[in-house]
């Protein structure tokens, strides 16, 4: 009747269960969490602009990016993953989305920063409509949690503009 | 009566319903798991709603061993979402992390560029020769949920094949004699 596979099926079971509901209730403990996450992105140069030879244009710019995401993190975030990126219409496409630089969090204590730096990827168009174009620099956070649900969310920047000129 | 003769005599002894009872028992378990698997297939609407981390290209988001859960919705790709593809010549399906996507205006066709977080360039050398995206028919899921080390099970499985035939064996041996 009890034999020691008996038992030790039933400890098993009730584990892998007791593990599994333990899993759950930390990922929908999320849900409690209201997070103010603030950022602001300032874009201190355009260094060079062109058409390359191919039709495409390419701009390169320095970006001054703030952001405090302290408050995303919670009991069950292992790291949040956070991008910048340019989103714009052109007359062929209805969105371009293009991601300029990205960085992961690993703690809380790292979620408050200031970084000064050049576009990571390279700000290529799908052919030639970036003069003069304006764009929104959307900031983008995906938080990967320890276990269960992932959740994302954007602050959109407005108001950003191409030079006329390539130079 | 001897050796020979006792084992003859036990397996005799075994009753018809029992065995069969187990048979179906057996075929229960096999077919529950199926149409969990088929159901998730359907609720989810991606061909593999479950996929095993195999590489470390999204360390230390995803460790090698870790269970992804996927989602394919009628939502469009937009960068940042950690998506599933398939790459035209290759068995294995990667897990990588969207950076670029240019939209189409009237046919809604997308061009996705993908990258792997602890990868230092983006997947363009991944990709079947001379191809610069991905489009929608590459994309199996997006990743929706986490679960950290639970595809241990599947990786050991399959690169010790032995490990394998073992479980199997002794959970054959182990429903064949229960009684109960």
């Amino acid at each position: 009747m009890h034999s020691f596979g008996h038992r030790a099926n039933a400890v098993a079971t009730f584990a892998v269960t007791i593990l599994a509901a333990m899993c759950f209730a930390a990922s929908f403990s999320d849900h409690f969490n209201s997070p103010s996450p603030t950022a602001s992105v300032k874009i201190l140069n355009i260094n060079w602009f062109q058409k390359e030879a191919n039709g495409n244009d390419e701009v390169s710019m320095t970006l001054n990016i703030s952001a405090d995401l302290s408050s995303l993190f919670t009991w069950n975030t292992k790291q949040v993953f956070v991008f910048v990126a340019a989103e714009y219409e052109t007359p062929q496409n209805a969105l371009n989305q293009v991601s300029l630089w990205d960085g992961i969090i690993p703690s809380k204590e790292h979620a408050k920063f200031l970084i000064h730096t050049t576009n990571k990827y390279r700000f290529i168009d799908q052919g030639s409509n970036l003069k003069g174009k304006d764009f929104n620099l959307t900031m983008h956070w995906h938080i990967m949690p320890k276990t269960g649900k992932m959740f994302a969310d954007k602050i959109v920047m407005t108001g950003y503009r191409l030079p006329e000129q390539y130079r | 009566m001897g050796f020979i003769g006792d084992t003859v005599e036990s397996i005799r002894s075994i009753q018809i319903r029992q065995v069969l009872a187990q048979i179906i028992s057996l075929g229960m378990i096999v077919t529950s798991a199926l149409i969990i698997w088929k159901g998730l297939m359907v609720a989810t609407g991606s061909e593999s709603p479950v996929v095993v981390v195999l590489s470390g290209s999204m360390e230390p988001g995803f460790k090698r061993g870790d269970i992804l859960f996927l989602h394919m919705s009628k939502d469009p790709i937009r960068t940042g979402e950690i998506v599933v593809f398939n790459i035209d010549g290759r068995e294995i399906p990667i897990v990588h992390r969207v950076i670029k996507v240019h939209e189409r205006e009237e046919s809604a066709e997308v061009d996705i560029l993908t990258k792997g977080d602890n990868n230092f360039g983006d997947d363009r050398l991944l990709y079947a020769h001379g191809q610069l995206w991905l489009h929608q028919h590459h994309i199996m899921g997006r990743a929706v949920g986490f679960l950290p080390y639970v595809g241990w099970v599947t990786i050991i499985m399959t690169e010790k094949p032995f490990i394998k035939y073992l479980l199997i064996g002794a959970l054959g041996l182990l429903v064949i004699t229960s009684k109960e």
